[in-house]
């Protein structure tokens, strides 16, 4: 498991005085129907945008809290890391993005009948945001009417 | 704040009826935070489905992912995934 000891040390100084927003209650849905018959859809927080699209702003205080519609026939492989963050290596999702949208691995379990159906579109925010009120009161609802209007049963998140 | 921003969005997405599963590569954040369903990773920042280009080993923690939204509340559920795990 990654540790903060890996972040840089102005990250790890700036973290040791951070409010961490706690969820409280803690919202819990019923899964409605087997895992084999869901609709599956993917949320990534490794700001990544497809060509054309307006590229998330690094400089913005607190972080940017809007986010990208990815269509599910999209070229994986064609996706942009954004990500303002310096505190990981980007090596990794630079040379295969599916490691942070693994969307052709969520094809590949849909087609093997593990999981119902991929969703029609998906959601590419940026996770480098220290302001959470924006991301809670508009940005997350977004995406979580924009999944409800598609019929998604289950979501996986990924961070980076 | 990855992992704080993922489980942001997925109480939200539960509040709208939809089963989410958060990855979590800093189980410290996941345990303050609290997002509905987590499965923690045991990698490194930048590497949350493990290997670049093992798609075995990237189903296989989608696989993990997947084996969690089925686990019952309430919630949070918090589940490690470990080491060397093939599923």
């Amino acid at each position: 498991m990654a540790t903060a000891s890996e972040l840089s040390l102005p990250v790890r100084v700036f973290l040791r005085g951070y409010r961490w927003r706690r969820i409280d209650p803690v919202p819990f849905a019923a899964l409605a129907r087997p895992i084999e018959e869901c609709k599956v859809g993917l949320v990534s927080s490794a700001g990544l945008v497809l060509p054309g699209m307006t590229p998330f702003d690094g400089t913005l205080r607190g972080g940017d809290s809007t986010w990208r519609s990815i269509p599910s026939d999209a070229d994986g492989a064609a996706l942009i890391d954004g990500h303002r963050s310096d505190s990981f290596d980007h090596g990794g999702m630079n040379s295969d993005p599916e490691l942070v949208f693994p969307l052709a691995r969520l094809r590949e379990l849909a087609a093997a009948g593990e999981v119902g159906a991929v969703a029609p579109r998906h959601a590419s925010c940026m996770g480098a945001i220290t302001a959470t009120g924006r991301l809670v009161k508009e940005t997350a609802p977004e995406i979580a009417d924009r999944f409800v209007e598609d019929q998604v049963d289950v979501a996986l998140l990924v961070p980076v | 704040m990855c992992n704080q921003t993922v489980g942001l969005v997925a109480a939200e997405l539960e509040r709208h009826g939809i089963v989410t599963v958060a990855l979590q590569l800093l189980r410290s954040v996941a345990e303050k935070v609290r997002p509905p369903r987590s499965l923690c990773v045991p990698f490194a920042h930048g590497y949350p489905l493990d290997t670049p280009g093992d798609a075995e080993r990237q189903r296989a923690v989608l696989r993990g992912a997947l084996g969690v939204a089925a686990l019952p509340g309430p919630g949070p559920v918090l589940v490690d995934l470990p080491v060397g795990s093939g599923a």
